[in-house]
């Protein structure tokens, strides 16, 4: 332990993460007539992630956590701007965002 | 002490606007919410040590994905009034998986250990007050995970096409280059030459008319004003995009001249 984690500890910030992830799985089962905020949930899954990563970093004096949060931030962009391309496009297709519509893939 | 008051409090307003977020009426506050959030996280990650995430954090999301959100969301004319509507039918279900999942976290929580040998495993120096942690990252970035850094790279290319492959559309009405058809134009098919008597302007020759139709299809020469292009392209009278001048009463049209 080498920074200001020292001072807080590991269990405060898994805590964090785990509260954000749990946040964010309730997020995308209540919000089912609107993608856009399961796409937000998502990201705050993800930022769950990052913050366990950037904490067990701190923790082990490890850059291999924060070097592994660069690249979920970068996948979740991409995540994002994809999801909200094809968000747009259906809304213009069958003007609605809701997810139970979201059938016509089925056979 | 004082760094724990911080903490705490970061931690809160995290966890209290990413509930926000979720539970939010407005999608507009949602993103909002999601800024907030992502500020916060941004100061945890601040504390822990972090600067350069903490600052990509803060221009990645803030600056480029919550600002995406924004305009997504108020691009879309959504009802967003009947966007609340399965709430209340959802909410037993994702209470369930959430609390499942969250007692589940906790007691994985309660039963892990740091190994022992962390020391041996770790092989990657952290920052220091000599060596900042940009630095620092950028060192392992560039060495160790170098063919990761560069697939991120390709999966930003890929997702930038995706994105705009799926939202390009051709619009029915756009203007769109047809390079055969400007390279096949000549100078007869666009101009014509006219004896015009002096003072008596091109009104004296039946008018001067532009053909209506001159971008959609090349102009047949010699059609410009006369009486064959007027009686052909009578039923479309009210898409003629110039004034016609109606030729003086007597004079013929310049197929005669």
């Amino acid at each position: 332990m080498h920074s200001a984690i020292e001072g807080i500890g590991l269990a405060p910030y898994l805590s964090i993460g785990a509260i954000l992830l749990v946040l964010g799985v309730f997020g995308i089962f209540v919000n089912r007539k609107n993608v856009i905020i399961i796409l937000m949930s998502i990201e705050l899954i993800l930022l769950s992630a990052n913050i366990n990563f950037v904490a067990f970093s701190a923790a082990t004096g490890d850059l291999s956590g924060q070097v592994m949060t660069l690249f979920v931030l970068t996948i979740a962009a991409a995540e994002s701007a994809i999801g909200l391309a094809i968000v747009t496009v259906y809304f213009r297709n069958r003007g609605s965002i809701e997810v139970d519509d979201i059938t016509m893939m089925k056979g | 002490m004082m760094t724990q008051i911080v903490f705490y409090v970061f931690a809160a307003v995290l966890v209290l606007s990413a509930t926000m977020v979720v539970c939010a009426r407005n999608p507009v506050h949602s993103v909002l919410f999601l800024i907030l959030a992502f500020f916060n996280a941004a100061g945890l990650f601040l504390i822990a040590g972090a600067e350069f995430l903490a600052m990509t954090l803060v221009i990645v999301y803030v600056g480029a994905v919550a600002v995406l959100f924004l305009f997504v969301v108020m691009m879309l004319d959504v009802n967003f009034a009947q966007m609340r509507e399965g709430v209340q039918r959802y909410a037993p279900i994702g209470g369930v998986v959430g609390g499942v999942l969250l007692v589940e976290l906790i007691m994985a929580f309660t039963h892990w250990r740091v190994a022992s040998n962390i020391g041996q495993i770790r092989h990657l120096v952290p920052s220091s007050p000599e060596r900042t942690n940009t630095a620092a990252l950028g060192d392992v970035l560039y060495t160790h995970y170098i063919f990761l850094f560069q697939s991120c790279a390709l999966v930003l290319l890929v997702a930038m096409i995706g994105a705009i492959v799926l939202t390009l559309r051709d619009r029915p009405t756009g203007r769109r280059q047809d390079i055969d058809r400007q390279h096949d134009r000549t100078p007869a098919d666009s101009l014509e030459m006219l004896q015009v008597p002096l003072g008596a302007g091109v009104a004296a020759q039946g008018g001067f008319l532009r053909p209506h139709t001159s971008y959609d299809v090349a102009s047949v020469p010699g059609s410009y004003g006369t009486e064959a292009w007027r009686e052909q392209g009578e039923e479309e009278e009210t898409q003629t995009a110039l004034v016609i001048i109606p030729p003086a009463a007597g004079t013929k049209g310049q197929d005669d001249a």
